[in-house]
């Protein structure tokens, strides 16, 4: 990075965070720091769930698992617009007729206080876990940036994110965040057209697909019936659907965004806006990887793309054999670009025989240079858990976009993480005041006690997520580590809210100690089954509501602490 | 888990959700209903799987 980048990262976050400031100057009411002011538009709704979603974990990541693995991640997004029609039609009015806070509230008055509080609990721990992981995702950034090592990146960031939420609330996030998604989108179309105008010479688009598609990277849809494989259209229409619908339905940090519009009419517009929009918006991020794959098939990437660690590893422990392992890595990804260019040319004479020779000769190098970066990663981490996906795409920004683009694109992640942060933190922070100081602790206080309290919760959770960063080990790509954690504890959520929604003779008792069985099964069959995770979402929600009608029928209709009103 | 009573189970007055939820305007020009806006979301959602397994199928 120059000056250059450095003026315009600094302008563009100063931006943003006077503006959210200036916006939302006088409100300091608690209802307001909670819930917003309840005047959004459905653009600004709309807005405001896709980048409560779209973190910078997802324009961060997301590019590395396309690299990774291609266009196969969309599936998971195939539940989405099914989950937002069942949420707009059926969730999203009693939200708003309760006149509710947080989701959990709706627990309370449907059943009891101890479903209440379980709901509440089991966001609280899950999206605790969850915004420990997300933090990662700015640390990167600076890390990448600036040199600088992760755990003090970690914290700086923290810090940053917890004085941003404390001192503007939802609000804040909402006015700012559709100014940082445009920031956003404007980087990564910037990033788009810079790839593709560095892609070679003469690799026409068809060219470009025929190459990926080769490699395995354009297997968007995968029909197998197989289980145990992550992303398929199966795991994806089913299992997908049941992890949004917990995310956006129940989450509080979702619920927030939404229930903030002016009207129903604007929460549910501003809910479709993203059941239309989201997977064309994933399929460009991914298509971004891919094309990132391509790009350096042709020009030489670093055998570990977090040159941090690997440079650390290198002063630190065994500098000859990295030193061996780089130069068997430049080796084998020049024989797998000989082997392109005679590919391509071979398609350019139409020479079919020499295509399919020169093809075939292609997958083979190519199967070498994984190997050989798969040796570089033991080499940074002998168990084999870190990942250097996440790297990809931050690497290729700093090593190949012009100058005042770098600065707009860092400025991007910060502005996402920032926002996706504040959006977490916040909920957090409304549901332990909410859900548990105001409704167990201290029942009778004045508003400014509790806004009070709400701040100092959303500190503390944001210390929490900082403490979870540093004790932990990331083995997994980041995007796919927040899906993980959500499908352990998200399909528990969602039972409790499905009996409530639609088994009315189920009461509070019964519901609640079948979702505590529905949790220990969940986190028993992820230990012991070879699934993916997605299938948890389903199961859990069946599991739920099966153990709470069997509890339900066992204590007899007479044990039924339900509330008749508070159901669809 | 002895936890103290909800107060205020049972006390919202909460009317069923369809009342107003669903004829409540979209204010869109073409779908006027929130029933045809959901239908529009599936056959956007159905066209977006199709071109993805075409795009799988055409350089698989």
């Amino acid at each position: 990075m120059n000056a250059l980048d450095y003026v315009v990262l600094l302008g563009t976050m100063l931006g943003i965070a006077l503006y959210g400031m200036w916006r939302t100057r006088g409100r300091h009411n608690l209802d307001s720091y909670l819930r917003g002011s309840g005047d959004s538009r459905w653009f600004v709704v709309g807005l405001s769930v896709m980048a409560t979603q779209a973190s910078a974990v997802t324009f961060l990541s997301t590019p590395g698992q396309g690299f990774a693995s291609g266009l196969g991640f969309i599936q998971i997004y195939f539940g989405m617009p099914i989950a937002l029609i069942i949420i707009a039609a059926v969730f999203l009015p009693i939200y708003r007729r309760l006149n509710v806070v947080t989701a959990y509230e709706y627990l309370g008055q449907r059943f009891d206080t101890k479903a209440r509080l379980l709901g509440a609990a089991i966001f609280l721990l899950q999206r605790g876990l969850g915004a420990g992981i997300t933090i990662y995702a700015p640390a990167i950034v600076l890390s990448t940036v600036f040199g600088w090592p992760l755990d003090a990146t970690i914290v700086c960031s923290g810090l940053v994110v917890i004085a941003y939420t404390v001192s503007g609330g939802s609000d804040a996030v909402n006015v700012t965040q559709k100014y940082q998604i445009g920031v956003i989108f404007a980087g990564m179309l910037a990033a788009c057209i810079v790839l593709l105008h560095k892609l070679p010479a003469g690799l026409g688009l068809h060219d470009a697909l025929t190459l990926a598609g080769g490699m395995h990277k354009l297997q968007a849809v995968n029909f197998s019936t197989d289980p145990r494989e992550r992303y398929t259209l199966w795991s994806g229409v089913l299992g997908a659907t049941f992890l949004m619908l917990a995310y956006f339905g129940t989450d509080q940090s979702q619920v927030q965004r939404y229930i903030s519009g002016a009207s129903l009419r604007e929460s549910r517009l501003g809910l479709m806006f993203n059941a239309v929009f989201k997977i064309p918006m994933q399929f460009f991020i991914l298509s971004l990887g891919v094309l990132l794959f391509l790009f350096y098939q042709f020009e030489k990437p670093p055998v570990y793309f977090n040159q941090v660690e690997w440079k650390h590893q290198a002063e630190h422990g065994d500098a000859g054999r990295l030193q061996a392992i780089e130069t068997d890595f430049a080796a084998a990804h020049d024989r797998e670009r000989q082997h392109l260019e005679t590919w391509l040319n071979a398609r350019r004479t139409g020479d079919s025989t020499a295509e399919a020779t020169a093809r075939a000769a292609v997958s083979a190098a190519h199967e070498q240079v994984e190997t050989v970066r798969a040796q570089a990663e033991m080499a940074v981490d002998p168990t084999g858990k870190k990942k250097d996906t996440d790297y990809v795409f931050i690497t290729f920004i700093l090593d190949y976009l012009p100058h005042g683009i770098i600065g707009l694109l860092v400025a991007t992640f910060f502005a996402a993480a920032l926002s996706a942060k504040a959006a977490e933190l916040n909920a957090l922070g409304s549901a332990t005041t909410v859900d548990i100081y105001r409704h167990v602790i201290k029942r009778q206080a004045s508003d400014a006690h509790y806004l009070a309290a709400s701040k100092w919760f959303t500190v503390f959770w944001g210390l929490v997520s900082i403490s979870f960063a540093l004790s932990a080990t990331l083995a997994e790509n980041l995007i796919q580590a927040v899906n993980i954690i959500g499908s352990i504890f998200y399909p528990v959520m969602l039972g409790l809210f499905v009996v409530g929604f639609f088994l009315r003779r189920i009461g509070g008792t019964a519901v609640f100690w079948g979702a505590l069985a529905t949790q220990v099964l969940v986190i028993f069959l992820y230990f012991r089954l070879n699934i993916s995770y997605l299938w948890y979402n389903l199961i859990g929600c069946a599991a739920c509501v099966l153990f709470s009608s069997i509890l339900q029928a066992w204590l007899g209709p007479g044990n039924n602490s339900t509330s008749a009103l508070a159901k669809p | 888990m002895n936890l103290p009573d909800d107060t205020t189970a049972g006390s919202s007055g909460v009317t069923p959700a369809s009342a107003d939820s669903d004829h409540c305007k979209t204010g869109l020009p073409l779908l006027r209903t929130w029933r045809a806006v959901y239908v529009f979301v599936l056959a956007a959602f159905a066209l977006w799987v199709g071109l993805l397994i075409a795009l799988s199928r055409m350089f698989s």
